[in-house]
């Protein structure tokens, strides 16, 4: 999130698209009903009419899949009738700098594709600098080759019947979400649009988000109280793990990962660091290294850190998604692991195509699941179908305690880090997973030191010591994720002595005098002691007006409670929304939240993040094209794509060897997948809780009346669902809350199944996880698989009720 | 007791999103059995009310004026000013059903398994009350009494995120209920409190209360915040009376 939960209620629109919040995140709701009793309009864009729709003011319906073709006509739509922030666009976001001549958008291409390796050349989406290296702008708006313009072409294909068309969403609903949501783009208004795994889950899903956020730009609402572009993350700590880097593409606080072209620490920092000549751009990364020495010393702390740089692991110079899930899992099946660690996870039933990868899971000599329970991955040997006698995977299962049993913080959807202890004592034989990761590491040690083996010097070297008493201390790994003085240092008159904890990230140093474990968390846990466990309601008058608590928990970065909060004001740092001020300059210093940067008002542009300054509406940085363009998901009603002759995102991960279900008779309805209130992610956990699988027991599957009347099931029959992958059966729940679609003048059906009911969810379970349906193709920028839509039929099942 | 002393919820179901929080905190909180449900084509489960279920969330899809709505009822016993269902079991075993002088929560004793399950039953208004075969005894939920007794909130109004669920002083919650009301009534002008002059709670109710459920208020064919002079004892003489 840009913003914060509380925040919600400070909104005039609240666009939910691609979330079920009121499901998925019920607490979410506590802030956006208090938005509705202000007077604010909530609106649902979803193929499903959920329990957010139904609290919703307007609900449109939408095909899985066409969120691109939706937002670009809604692009159109702003840009036509000059509903646009002009101020905003002009000073804040990248709209008037010129395009360079090589690039170009073709029959559904952006120039520079190679159909060798189905990648860019991302050289050819530059601007046009002046000879200082300084992009071009044209502040008028009006050159042909500014961003706004070339917008205005790309977006123009997005016409409302095209749009109607291909969404199959009806016109007046169309008009109604664009026109409700246009009328943010004032400076007194405030739009907010939440999305969640319905965005992202695509092959086109950061596309869809890059679009959004366009649209936010568009409107001037990002960096304001009431808007943002706001992910809603659901896993307790998800916001954590990839602030922490549980990914294939970062090291913690999203440092680039290593490659293996960058062999030493120069050339890695060299590569890192975006340059920029334009003065007024603060240009943040540019203190990479400095977050890099620290990174390695922490992990480090008495070697070198150029050393130590060449102990870090290095992906090779391919796609970064050769690393991420889907492939991993390719690997896996075609035998390419020994072994596995599956750590928190399911991917026999939580993960896309969940019936590959428990065939993967099979060709492994040995596999360590560590969970609180037993679940399809940790007993695929004995799942529907397998006899244990044809599986060699050896399976190690080591009982992890639950977040209750353990100290350590939460990071929440608004990037707060929250502190939380202990409050029940661990059951059996189980361990916190810290102390699981250092026993087990101390062991690997222990062999390395005994018999030595390849490179050692990662494992010898590494720094753990993190424990108390002879356990793991959450504490003293969060002081280290803060940052700690390894020598004494001055910084601007204060001395600081080795030892001391940094005050922020402002004090991190690149010549290896600090060491700091996530840069972005510095300022956490100071001199001052804890400040995630801080539960103080104080605030000033200004902070009081929009709900910001900055003396309570600790929010990342910086404790800034609202990011690009400098394009909140003008450029004499006057609130363009006085009413709803985040930051306001008062003369001598900002009040409110803490700002984007100190600098004087005007004196730097409000995007830090970004090499420019400027958010960006044309975006070169993505490896599929610089501006969102709709292409069709991998399995499809169409057989190929009414906006261009490009079916299909070109760059996406997918494995050719998988057949994909393409207007195929065999498979002719669309199946989206997503959780249920009642039940947690695949079910390991809520599937043990009484109370909350009475309410949701069973696997189910939810088709419109006109669906059900025609293939003749009733309410409550049992169904079968089945994809080019697999099949399961589910109940049928048959409602008015979905609705066929018309799609290019024909009717398409969708149907949906919560993929959290697992094989293991209860004895002798007579369903199977959605996943089993769900295919192997991802997203190019993270490899995120597409299970919000794909091809499946469905029938009523022989004995057509439940056994 | 008074009418406008003790305790009331105010139920404000523009709000709910049927999250079921309150269904499952009331069973945490009371350590009330689960069954072993199967999914029948509704989300609602347990489909009723049963002997370990008090709070119970209903979901029902209804169209209104050419608008597809899903309603959530999250119902529980109403605890009503005059209990017909206390009056009932005076008949024949005083004592069993009564009513807490404070909060005007009606309760349920161990006495209540001398009780003609049935006769207890027919005798609410509302329907609420179940019998646990384990036990024996006439279950419904007991206004959180334990709880309140203590200064706290009954679970389900603790748990509730959307402030649907409101607990307070009666004359307190009436007026917030009214005002919400007042609020609500300007953009659909059916809404009304059902049956606010004769429960403890208060359910705000956006659309025709026949949507929620048939047993939302006292008499479906004349639903209405005006219910007016009729007393329980009325409304209960009106009532067909199965005994047995
Ligand atoms: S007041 Fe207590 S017993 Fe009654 S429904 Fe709420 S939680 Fe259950
Ligand atoms: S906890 Fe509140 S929002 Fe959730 S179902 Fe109950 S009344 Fe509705």
């Amino acid at each position: 999130m840009t913003n914060h939960w509380i925040d919600l209620k400070n909104s005039d629109v609240l666009l939910i698209m691609g979330s079920n919040a009121a499901e998925n995140h019920p607490i979410s709701f506590k802030w956006v009903t208090r938005a509705q009793q202000r007077g604010a309009t909530l609106i649902h864009v979803d193929p499903r009419f959920t329990r957010t729709s139904a609290k919703a003011d307007l609900y449109a319906p939408i095909r899985s899949g066409t969120d691109i073709v939706f937002f670009g006509g809604l692009i159109r739509h702003i840009l036509d009738n000059e509903l646009y922030f002009k101020q905003y666009v002009v000073d804040y976001t990248n709209a008037s700098y010129l395009v360079g001549p090589d690039y170009d958008f073709k029959d559904g291409l952006f120039s520079g594709f190679n159909p060798q390796t189905a990648s860019y050349d991302r050289k050819k989406w530059n601007f046009v600098t002046d000879d200082k290296g300084v992009t071009l702008k044209d502040p008028s708006l009006k050159d042909p080759r500014c961003v706004l313009q070339v917008m205005r072409r790309h977006y123009a294909r997005y016409d409302l019947k095209t749009v109607v068309n291909v969404t199959g969403m009806p016109e007046d609903k169309v008009l109604a979400v664009w026109n409700s949501f246009a009328s943010t783009g004032r400076p007194d208004k405030a739009g907010t649009i939440l999305y969640a795994m319905g965005q992202c889950q695509h092959t086109v899903g950061v596309q869809n988000i890059r679009a959004l956020s366009m649209i936010q730009m568009l409107l001037g609402n990002i960096g304001i109280a009431g808007g943002g572009v706001n992910a809603l993350r659901g896993e307790s700590n998800v916001q954590g793990t990839t602030d922490i880097a549980l990914l294939c593409d970062n090291l913690p606080g999203y440092l680039p990962i290593p490659r293996a072209t960058w062999a030493d620490y120069d050339a890695y920092v060299k590569a890192g660091t975006p340059v920029t000549n334009d003065p007024q751009s603060a240009n943040w990364w540019s203190n990479l290294d400095k977050y890099a020495a620290s990174l390695l010393k922490a992990m480090y702390p008495t070697a070198d850190h150029k050393e130590a740089y060449t102990w870090l692991p290095k992906i090779d110079d391919t796609k970064v998604v050769e690393y991420s899930w889907l492939s991993l899992f390719e690997r896996m099946y075609n035998g390419g692991f020994k072994g596995a660690f599956v750590w928190g996870q399911n991917p026999c039933a939580g993960g896309a195509n969940a019936g590959k990868n428990r065939k993967a899971m099979a060709t492994l000599d040995w596999t360590v699941v560590v969970n609180l329970f037993e679940n399809e991955t940790s007993l695929f040997w004995k799942g529907p179908g397998v006899n244990p006698k044809d599986v060699k995977t050896e399976v190690f299962f080591l009982p992890a305690c639950m977040s209750v049993e353990k100290d350590g913080s939460v990071a929440n959807s608004g990037r707060w880090l929250q502190w939380r202890e202990k409050s029940a004592r661990f059951m059996g034989d189980s361990m916190s997973d810290g102390d699981i990761v250092i026993r087990l590491f101390e062991e690997v040690r222990k062999l390395y030191k005994a018999e030595g083996g390849k490179h050692p010097e990662p494992i010898l070297n590494l720094d753990t010591a993190y424990l108390k008493d002879g356990a793991y201390d959450a504490s003293a790994l969060a002081r280290r994720l803060n940052g700690t003085f390894l020598k004494d240092v001055t910084i601007a008159d204060k001395q600081w002595k080795a030892g001391q904890q940094v005050p922020g990230f402002a004090a991190l140093q690149a010549d290896g005098s600090t060491a700091c474990g996530c840069w972005i968390f510095s300022g956490s846990y100071t001199e001052q002691g804890n400040m995630m466990a801080r539960h103080d309601r104080t605030q000033t008058p200004e902070q009081a007006a929009i709900g910001l608590f900055p003396n309570w928990s600790y929010a990342w970065p910086a404790n800034r409670r609202i990011l690009y909060n400098r394009a909140g004001v003008d450029q004499a740092g006057k609130p363009f929304d006085p009413k709803r001020a985040v930051i306001a300059w008062n003369g001598e210093k900002w009040v409110g939240d803490v700002p984007d940067g100190g600098w004087k008002p005007g004196e730097k542009l409000p995007f830090i993040m970004v090499r420019e300054g400027r958010g960006q509406l044309y975006g070169p940085g993505r490896v599929d094209g610089p501006l969102p363009e709709h292409y069709e998901p991998f399995e499809s009603p169409l057989a190929g794509n009414p906006l261009s002759p490009q079916r299909v995102n070109p760059t996406a991960l997918h494995f050719a060897h998988e057949e994909k279900a393409v207007r195929d008779p065999r498979f002719p309805y669309v199946c989206t997948t997503y959780r249920v209130t009642e039940q947690w992610q695949s079910g390991t956990m809520t599937r043990k809780t009484a109370w909350l699988k009475e309410m949701q027991p069973d696997g189910f599957c939810e088709m419109s009346r006109e669906l059900a009347a025609q293939l003749g099931v009733r309410n409550g029959d049992q169904v079968v669902l089945e994809s080019v992958r697999g099949k399961v059966q589910v109940v049928a729940i048959v409602t008015p809350r979905l609705k066929p679609f018309t799609v290019m003048g024909e009717t398409v059906h969708q149907v949906g199944i919560p993929w959290q009911f697992g094989w293991g969810q209860k004895k002798n379970a007579t369903f199977d996880s959605a996943n089993l349906l769900s295919p192997s193709v991802g997203d190019p920028n993270t490899g995120i698989p597409e299970t919000k839509v794909f091809m499946v039929n469905v029938r009523k099942a022989p004995s057509g009720k439940q056994g | 007791m008074s009418e406008n002393k003790g305790k009331t919820f105010f139920i404000d179901q523009t709000r709910c999103t049927a999250c079921r929080g309150c269904q499952a905190a009331c069973k945490q909180w009371k350590k009330l059995a689960a069954d072993e449900t199967v999914n029948t084509g509704s989300y609602q489960n347990p489909p009723d009310l049963n002997g370990h279920t008090f709070k119970l969330v209903r979901f029902n899809e209804v169209e209104v004026d050419g608008k597809l709505k899903w309603v959530f009822f999250p119902e529980q016993c109403r605890h009503c000013l005059e209990p017909p269902c206390k009056m009932m079991a005076d008949a024949f075993i005083p004592g069993a059903i009564i009513q807490d002088e404070v909060t005007g929560a009606v309760i349920y004793t161990e006495k209540t398994k001398e009780l003609d399950y049935q006769t207890i039953r027919e005798a609410c208004p509302y329907d609420i009350p179940r019998k646990e075969e384990s036990t024996g005894l006439l279950t419904k939920c007991n206004m959180c009494i334990d709880r309140v007794r203590a200064g706290m909130l009954p679970a389900c109004v603790k748990t509730c995120p959307t402030y649907t669920m409101h607990f307070g002083d009666r004359d307190e919650m009436l007026a917030i209920a009214r005002a919400r009301l007042a609020e609500v009534q300007k953009a659909s002008p059916a809404a009304l409190l059902a049956d606010s002059d004769l429960v403890r709670v208060l359910y705000l109710c956006e659309v025709h209360p026949s949507h929620y459920h048939h047993h939302m208020v006292a008499d479906a064919g004349n639903a209405s915040d005006r219910i007016g002079p009729f007393s329980r004892r009325a409304l209960l003489a009106m009532r067909p009376l199965r005994t047995g």
